[in-house]
């Protein structure tokens, strides 16, 4: 039995994914699991596994073109199956991308139905295409004396529509182009400006933060957090981990956010029009910058996980997003996000709100600094965060009282461990 | 100018009527010491005593029928009924008595009705008493069928037909009663049978009414925001159904989509839809659309039902669809 394949929902508001590549071409055999193609939507790169066994029949979609979400782009057939491709072609390529043209079908064409007079296919007798004109680009062109065959259709299957004849005239009542002298060659070294493509990802992110920086009323509070502690803990913990599970001061961050969140819900929350939702878990998103821009992938749960926990999962996800295979899973569900840049020797900086958030945190360098301790100057450790939240949500005394609570967890460390 | 409700409107026309014209006199359900379901008619019993505002057993074919005959005998009686569908009960008294009397005598008797009833669905009442039947209505010559979608055109439509002479069902979506707009203070009517055009635009036209015109005109103003400019027409009244707006329209925008809240079978997208083709055919650069309910008994779960009703984004995409 033949199994058809359709562009997946990867994502509650995907609407259409581009097709990056076949990992099975047609004629080979897949197995259940394995991955038949990768797809890329407004977050990243998926790859699609086949959920049945068989051998790749037809891929209706081109790499690099995009398919709406359910659109057929393939078929996978039992071995020895015949599957009638062609039906199956047309079908795919309504109102979709121009498809490969075609291999050989594994079934012989249906036979024609008037006999063949004069050994000529019988495409060569049909009548000529039928003319796809609306009424009033046919009346347009009837008035204006345009032969509508010359015409090319923009409309839907092709069809001639007013905006077609409108445009054609333009073109002919366009002044013809006046010789112009040929230009001097420039002296200067030319340096032409280049235009990037947006990616998915790219202009996803262009439009979300857009949305955000100007439909979301941010306020900012820092405060100034002593690391000593947070430091001296973590070197004792590395030093009894292997390479691969040392932990990062950010998976401290995240379990003191968490752990605060629980005690500001309202900051752990999103603004719905007329209400405000406070999320029952505490789901913390970490922005992973990536090649063509920057993901966030979310701890769920933050608040009830180890730091070694959150380390251990933060460090999959992030691999997967550096290389383009991050799960659907790995990035959902946020409800508090942070951003850290610490290791690019910040010293502070203000993040924009990753909706439906109301709150994300920016978080500078762990630095030495000149401090006073005991009345007398010292060198302590000192790192600067600064939450961005939604004022719709939340008020200044609020963010100021859970950057506190949040301090004070960095500041006793030992308690994170609990 | 004053912004008042679609239920002050409509309650403002019938007091002031009746304070003008001692022949006007009300009939329903609990209109009386209750006030109504919709409360439209609150403080009326009081005002007006229980003679002009009567409360009736539950028999809808009762209350059409004494309406009617009242108005056969020179009273201009406005006859409530609770929901548009349990008009069904008084359906033969609707369709076969107040449309059809003036014509089969021969003008001997006139039958100055109104019948009001709120209609339309997405208040989680079910399948019975959600439905939008408003073509089953519009259907009869002989009856007049209106359904305003502004608190203005309400009262001044409903004021309209309580000084012309031929019977008038009434329609008022349920779910619009809180919705607000302008209605000037003073006297005014707004003519029966007459469409109106309540957003100029050059790129297609959306016809529409009742509660869908709310759902059209967000949904012209999100295609604003992308550049699209769609001109938006309130048809008012279902019968006499009056086209010429919109075949005017379609003339400069060769484009439509009606957007209605009932079924799409045999519904006011066929007629518009069909009646564009006949009028306007060299006009045409893309099939016409129609938005409209899913055809199933409306689902009582919020989510279902508000899912078998149209919404902006649909009509957006119709839209979208004819460019």
């Amino acid at each position: 039995m033949a199994e058809l394949i359709t562009m997946p929902k990867l994502g509650f508001d995907m609407a259409e994914g581009k097709l990056v590549r076949w990992v099975k071409k047609q004629g080979e055999t897949v197995n259940k699991g394995e991955v038949l193609a990768e797809v890329e939507t407004d977050k990243a790169t998926v790859e699609v596994e086949s959920f049945v066994s068989g051998v790749v029949a037809a891929t209706f979609a081109e790499e690099g073109s995009f398919q709406k979400v359910g659109a057929l782009i393939g078929v996978i057939a039992a071995p020895g199956e015949s599957v009638d491709v062609n039906a199956l072609r047309a079908q795919a390529s309504g109102g979709a991308a121009p498809v490969k043209p075609a291999a050989p079908a594994p079934t012989a064409a249906p036979a024609p139905s008037t006999p063949k007079s004069n050994g000529q296919p019988p495409s060569a007798i049909s009548h000529q295409p039928m003319l796809r004109i609306s009424p009033i680009a046919r009346r347009m062109a009837d008035e204006l004396g345009i032969d509508p065959r010359q015409l090319k259709g923009s409309g839907p299957e092709g069809r001639i529509t007013k905006k077609d004849i409108e445009a054609h005239v333009a073109a002919k009542a366009a002044p013809a182009q006046v010789p112009s002298f040929p230009a001097f060659p420039s002296v200067s070294i030319l340096r032409e400006d280049t235009a990037i493509p947006l990616t998915k990802l790219r202009s996803a992110i262009a439009r979300r933060m857009t949305e955000s920086k100007t439909g979301v009323p941010h306020f900012y509070v820092t405060v100034d957090v002593d690391m000593e502690a947070v430091l001296d803990l973590r070197k004792q913990l590395n030093a009894m981990l292997g390479d691969a599970s040392k932990l990062s001061v950010n998976d401290f961050i995240v379990k003191a956010a968490a752990l605060a969140l629980r005690d500001y819900p309202n900051l752990n929350a999103s603004f719905n029009g007329d209400h405000i939702v406070r999320h029952g878990h505490i789901n913390v998103g970490n922005a992973v910058s990536v090649e063509a821009g920057l993901l966030i992938v979310v701890v769920k749960d933050a608040d009830a996980k180890s730091p070694a926990q959150i380390s251990a999962e933060v460090k999959a996800m992030a691999a997967r997003a550096r290389e383009g295979k991050v799960k659907p899973d790995d990035v959902e569900g946020s409800t508090f996000t942070i951003s850290n840049l610490g290791m690019y020797d910040v010293d502070s900086f203000v993040a924009i709100i990753n909706p439906p958030d109301a709150a994300i945190l920016a978080v500078g360098s762990a630095q030495q600094v000149p401090v006073v301790k005991n009345g007398a100057l010292a060198v302590g450790w000192r790192m600067k965060g600064t939450i961005s939240a939604d004022h719709r949500v939340t008020d200044g005394a609020e963010a100021a009282q859970f950057m506190q609570a949040l301090k004070k967890k960095l500041e006793e460390p030992l308690r994170l461990m609990l | 100018m004053p912004q008042l409700t679609m239920r002050e409107a409509i309650s403002q026309a019938l007091w002031e009527e009746m304070e003008a014209n001692p022949k006007v006199f009300l009939l329903g359900e609990e209109i009386g010491v209750w006030g109504g379901t919709y409360a439209v008619t609150r403080g009326f019993h009081d005002h007006f005593g229980p003679e002009r505002v009567r409360d009736t057993p539950i028999a809808e074919g009762v209350i059409a029928g004494a309406a009617i005959g009242a108005a056969m005998n020179g009273l201009r009686p406005v006859a409530e009924m609770m929901t548009i569908n349990f008009a069904f009960l008084a359906f033969d008294m609707i369709v076969n008595h107040a449309a059809k009397l003036r014509y089969m005598f021969n003008g001997q008797f006139k039958v100055p009705v109104i019948i009001r009833a709120a209609g339309g669905g997405g208040r989680q009442l079910g399948a019975t008493h959600s439905q939008t039947p408003d073509v089953i209505f519009a259907h009869f010559p002989g009856l007049y069928v209106v359904a305003p979608g502004t608190p203005y055109d309400a009262k001044g439509m409903l004021k309209a037909a309580l000084r012309q002479d031929n019977p008038v069902l009434f329609i008022e979506h349920a779910t619009l009663y809180q919705a607000r707009g302008e209605v000037p203070e003073g006297d005014f009517t707004v003519p029966l049978g007459k469409s109106d055009v309540k957003r100029k635009g050059k790129d297609v036209t959306i016809v529409t009414y009742s509660k869908m015109l709310q759902i059209s005109m967000e949904a012209a103003n999100q295609l604003a925001a992308e550049g699209i400019e769609a001109e938006v027409i309130d048809l008012r009244s279902l019968r006499p159904l009056d086209l010429d707006p919109v075949f005017e329209s379609f003339k400069k925008t060769n484009r439509a989509v009606i957007v209605e809240e009932g079924w799409k079978s045999f519904g006011i997208g066929a007629e518009v839809a069909a009646r564009t083709y006949e009028e306007c055919f060299d006009y045409l650069d893309a099939p016409i659309k129609r938005v409209a309910q899913l055809e199933v008994p409306l689902p009582y779960n919020r989510e279902l039902e508000q899912s078998a009703i149209p919404k902006a984004a649909d009509v957006v995409k119709a839209v979208k669809e004819v460019l």
